[in-house]
């Protein structure tokens, strides 16, 4: 079932297109504005990426190991 | 008697002067003087994973030094590694940590982003893991 625009609203036809013309305007001014100063600014970093690839270290293991290091380092004092 | 005690008097110096060498030997175990210069004078330093590094380019000498030093703690690493029944770059690693911390002011360290500091008063830039 087709139904013209004046059959769904009781408002004169010339009134729903001003209404619809006002916002096609309204949509392409904001387009405008929005294209000409919403630019993305992307930097790179100054600084270099590192990328840790020690994860097969847990703290955990260092925590059980530091009595054993400690004692090495003592133990063999010419080479640390 | 009198003689007996003499005697003894003198096997005591003996004794005494024989437990001094054995008792100081181990404490003899310090760092060689070129070593010991070269980390003063912040030519080499000490890295995160437990092993010397040059901080500037090294001469030959030095960098003879330096792979000796390394290779035998890369050996000491082993050994200790097998015993604690860890990695050997675990152990390595847990070195390090301490021997960063153990550095004295002025001396060279790298901190975990790959720069190298001087040490001074403050405590080192060691990595998050270290205890």
């Amino acid at each position: 079932m087709l139904y013209q625009t004046s059959q769904l609203t009781d408002r004169p036809i010339g009134a729903i297109r001003r209404k619809m013309r006002s916002l096609t305007t309204a949509g392409l001014i904001l387009g405008i504005a929005t294209g000409l100063s919403a630019c993305v600014q992307v930097t790179a970093p100054d600084k270099p990426i590192v990328i840790n690839l020690n994860i097969n270290i847990k703290q955990e293991v260092v925590y059980r190991l530091n009595d054993d290091a400690k004692d090495l380092i003592n133990k063999e004092a010419d080479i640390f | 008697m009198f003689e007996y005690i003499k005697k003894n008097k003198a096997l005591a110096a003996i004794g005494a002067l024989v437990l001094t060498a054995v008792v100081a030997v181990p404490v003899m175990a310090q760092r060689d003087p070129a070593y010991e210069a070269a980390r003063s004078s912040g030519v080499i330093g000490e890295k995160p994973d437990g092993y010397l590094g040059y901080v500037t380019s090294p001469s030959p000498a030095i960098k003879a030094l330096v792979e000796d030093i390394n290779i035998k703690r890369k050996a000491a690493y082993t050994r200790k590694a097998q015993e604690t029944n860890s990695t050997v770059e675990q152990f390595a690693f847990t070195s390090g940590c301490n021997l960063i911390m153990r550095t004295v002011p002025g001396e060279k360290y790298q901190t975990p982003s790959g720069t190298w500091n001087t040490r001074d008063s403050s405590p080192p830039v060691r990595d998050s893991r270290c205890p």
